[in-house]
């Protein structure tokens, strides 16, 4: 299956790849995992004072297109508010790498990975 | 359509895999095509999707998950194309982790040695983890029938593993 280049650019030179420590109160972490491909995905935000998130990180051990889904999700976070991250859906992420039809659960699991990121949090911080 | 059925055999998890293989045999001679080259054209094309059924029935009875997975759909619980992500933070850590001991064999001192560790961890948490579904399997209740498609989850993801490292070892052959 051909991988469109935008996919192919984020798997080549993924952006934002890493872990902050997950002990730092500003941190938030988000796990998810697709059991039918095994795939696993970290995704973590750090968030300002002002409730804006200033940095973001992930790891991903997965195929091309849930790294590119990741990577690219890292980078739409930055200087958004959780209220704003909170509204990627999977859709703008697959249609921005023009992922095809079985490769959606990609951009299915990097939503839910910031999805879990926010939740944890407005866990942490008691919202 | 019920596999178990199919192969006259009782619907549980725990199944003996030398009865379903030569049921599978006899049933399938019993339905070539070959056998039915002199019918009708509807016969031998109920032949041909008989045989087709047999297959898909034995494939997925023989491979426990995929058995665990078809046990849990004749009791409403369908699993087996689902989309949703999975959650449960503590496993995925423990995932991530293996994933990351993985991506290090290569730079180790002795890849052997790692290798045949991990798999040592591997086997060890499938095998506890098929325990674990076969009781859950076993009780037939809804709540049981949960947990059950959740350790089918986590075993999916040791499953993976183990192709992941099979792929590293060969790779380290070459």
């Amino acid at each position: 299956m051909a991988y469109s280049n935008k996919v192919i650019d984020h798997y080549e030179n993924p952006r934002n790849v890493g872990s902050f420590d997950k002990d730092d109160a500003s941190v938030a972490t988000g796990m998810v995992g697709a059991p039918a491909c095994g795939d696993v995905m970290k995704l973590q935000i750090k968030v300002n004072a002002d409730g804006i998130i200033e940095d973001a990180k992930f790891k991903t051990y997965g195929c091309g297109s849930a790294i590119a889904s990741s990577s690219l999700v890292t980078e739409w976070v930055k200087g958004k508010s959780l209220d704003e991250a909170q509204q990627i859906k999977n859709t703008d992420i697959a249609q921005e790498l023009a992922l095809p039809p079985v490769k959606i659960h990609c951009s299915i699991l990097a939503e839910d990975a910031i999805k879990a990121a926010i939740a944890d949090y407005k866990q942490k911080h008691g919202g | 359509m019920n596999y178990f059925q199919l192969f006259n055999l009782p619907a549980k998890f725990d199944l003996d895999l030398t009865e379903l293989g030569s049921r599978y045999l006899k049933l399938q001679k019993q339905f070539h095509p070959d056998q039915h080259s002199s019918g009708s054209e509807r016969d031998k094309l109920l032949a041909v999707q008989q045989t087709a059924n047999i297959n898909d029935a034995y494939h997925s009875l023989k491979q426990p998950l995929l058995r665990a997975e078809h046990l849990l759909a004749l009791r409403g619980l369908k699993i087996s194309h689902e989309q949703r992500s999975f959650t449960d933070p503590l496993f995925l850590m423990q995932q991530m982790e293996l994933r990351e001991q993985l991506a290090e064999i290569e730079q180790s001192a002795d890849p052997d040695a790692v290798i045949d560790d991990i798999e040592r961890q591997l086997q060890q948490q499938k095998k506890q983890l098929l325990q674990q579904l076969a009781t859950a399997l076993d009780s037939e209740t809804a709540e049981q029938d949960h947990l059950a498609a959740d350790l089918i989850r986590k075993l999916k993801f040791f499953f993976k593993l183990q192709q992941e490292l099979e792929l590293i070892e060969q790779q380290l052959q070459d």
